[in-house]
């Protein structure tokens, strides 16, 4: 009977190496047996796994550390492309402001219907514009068209330049002495930088028109009351917060799409999970930033 | 004759990825004005090569010499000044996508010398018509082209700044054979009317034969074998004989079995 196994730090008739796997076809399966590895080898094999992993997140993290270094000093020095920056202003600003207005819009509608759910049972009605305001601004307004855009304008930037990368595209930006950093990163980093605050300033008013439309259409609230107790709630920092928050937000996104887009693997498979890598990693981050920022801001 | 300074020199070049040894010592020589083609099967190292010469990728060890001075490890600027003297024609042609034609070729005179746009779309044109282009082609963007016209587009752009050394990577794979014999022409006719350097990596031989001045064989990252295309017949070397060829039997396969 032929049967593969595979044996992993073993070497030279079971000599014990640090490096690389065997791969040995054994022809029957007393000499599958004889080759076993041993309690101690197991032991080793499970440390030098997590030795493997340690050194890959490493990895990882330096060359992310080094690829944010460079980006952002590209971002200062010239040559600029001012026509390139405007270009991604209107792909990632212009163009996503219908998806994040109608995130905002219903999200700021909900927050009031389900507020008014709460509060009615204590009487607290007159909280609703308050909390409305509250949480579009400072939380919601932010995070959701941090992780919407991170889905539109992500995923698109990191197909974009991964299919760049696949196609030899940015090979030959480089031959023709056109630093990539330049012509493709730093345009998509200043535009989601300052983009996503403008998107979430608008956000904002759309989210709070969206609790004003469903409390005074649907819950009967006094529109005058409803606006003046909005506007006593509603501090600068409330929504300075949301938008240092969008922000950050906006420059992990881009950030991280461009990262994954740059280094995407070989073919069509590499450009998707180059995708899919830039959507999973920017939502997490924007999620545990929003925590440390609010953490930062309110503590 | 031997005092030239050649244009573009590797002494033991070696590079790899993690275990795997692609480029073992490489050492090639190409003098001013020839063409070299390196031939060599799939996974042999002639693209690793050709990258660590366009800076793409840093070789572990060795050097590279472009007219007599060192290239690797140039700080950025004088990097730069090396790239000026290329130009390089990819495998698919790698133009970009959201350019016109015309704004493909003229890209590296814009973008990377600083030469304003009307005369880059001059200079565009022109080389677009030294390639079989007119200027209907100029306004339409890469994906209504065909692979054949994709080619001299990128040709148009590798020869657009008069460069010193031209690289060709694959020039006529994915084309049909006349398409292939027509792209090897005007390489043939832009690299004498420059009077540039060239070196092709390929495993089309028609086009080798046709393009080359001399022939090196690249086998397991190594140059075994180097002459001028005229002796490519009678080498008298057992390896190049089966690759030109086409045996299926010969020394490359028996090493595969013995890797096996």
């Amino acid at each position: 009977m032929q049967k593969w196994s595979r044996v992993e730090g073993l070497k030279n008739g079971g000599a014990r190496t640090t490096q690389g796997r065997v791969y040995q076809m054994v022809s029957d399966v007393k000499q599958d047996q004889a080759i076993k590895p041993s309690p101690v080898d197991g032991l080793l094999d499970f440390c030098a796994r997590i030795g493997r992993t340690l050194m890959a997140f490493l990895q990882v993290t330096g060359r992310l550390g080094l690829f944010i270094g460079e980006s952002i000093s590209h971002v200062f020095r010239p040559p600029f492309f001012p026509k390139l920056v405007a270009r991604q202003f209107m792909d990632i600003g212009y163009y996503s402001l219908p998806v994040v207005g109608m995130t905002a819009l219903f999200t700021g509608m909900v927050l009031a219907l389900q507020s008014y759910t709460g509060f009615s049972r204590f009487n607290a009605e007159s909280a609703i514009a308050g909390v409305v305001v509250l949480s579009v601004t400072r939380e919601l307004s932010p995070v959701l068209a941090g992780l919407m855009v991170a889905g539109r304008v992500g995923a698109a930037i990191a197909a974009e330049i991964g299919t760049m990368r696949v196609t030899e595209q940015i090979d030959a930006l480089v031959t023709l002495s056109v630093n990539p950093f330049k012509y493709l990163i730093a345009p998509r980093v200043i535009a989601g930088t300052l983009m996503l605050p403008l998107l979430v300033l608008i956000g904002d008013i759309i989210g709070v028109y969206g609790g004003y439309i469903v409390s005074i259409h649907k819950l009967g609230f006094n529109p005058n009351s409803y606006l003046t107790q909005t506007w006593d709630i509603l501090e600068n920092m409330d929504v300075i917060s949301g938008l240092v928050k969008a922000a950050a937000f906006g420059f992990i996104v881009s950030l991280m799409g461009c990262y994954h887009g740059f280094n995407s693997q070989r073919g069509a498979q590499g450009v998707g999970a180059a995708t899919t890598n830039a959507v999973v990693s920017s939502s997490i981050l924007i999620l545990i930033f929003n925590y440390v920022l609010t953490q930062v801001f309110f503590s | 004759m031997n005092d030239v300074t050649p244009k573009l020199e590797l002494k033991n070049v070696k590079k790899a990825f993690g275990p795997k040894k692609v480029l073992q010592g490489v050492d090639l020589k190409i003098s001013p004005g020839k063409s070299l083609v390196i031939i060599g099967g799939s996974g042999t190292g002639k693209s690793v090569a050709l990258k660590c010469i366009l800076g793409l990728l840093h070789p572990d060890e060795g050097s590279i010499l472009i007219d007599g001075r060192e290239s690797v490890g140039l700080p950025p600027r004088e990097r730069d000044q090396v790239m000026h003297k290329f130009g390089m024609l990819f495998q698919g042609a790698a133009l970009f996508d959201s350019l016109r034609v015309w704004e493909n070729v003229a890209f590296g005179l814009i973008q990377g010398r600083g030469v304003d746009r009307r005369t880059a779309y001059d200079t565009a044109l022109e080389k677009l018509h030294s390639v079989g282009l007119d200027e209907s082609a100029a306004y339409l963007f890469p994906a209504e082209l065909s692979g054949g016209m994709q080619k001299r587009v990128g040709l148009a752009r590798a020869i657009a700044a008069n460069p010193e050394i031209i690289f060709f990577d694959e020039p006529t794979t994915g084309l049909d054979p006349i398409m292939a014999d027509v792209i090897n022409n005007l390489i043939v006719k832009s690299v004498k009317q420059l009077g540039a350097t060239t070196l092709s990596i390929t495993h089309d031989l028609a086009s080798a034969r046709k393009i080359a001045d001399e022939v090196a064989m690249i086998y397991q990252g190594k140059i075994i074998w180097q002459g001028p295309v005229s002796s490519l017949d009678r080498s008298g070397n057992d390896y190049v004989d089966q690759f030109i060829h086409g045996r299926a039997e010969g020394p490359i396969t028996d090493d595969i079995k013995a890797r096996v």
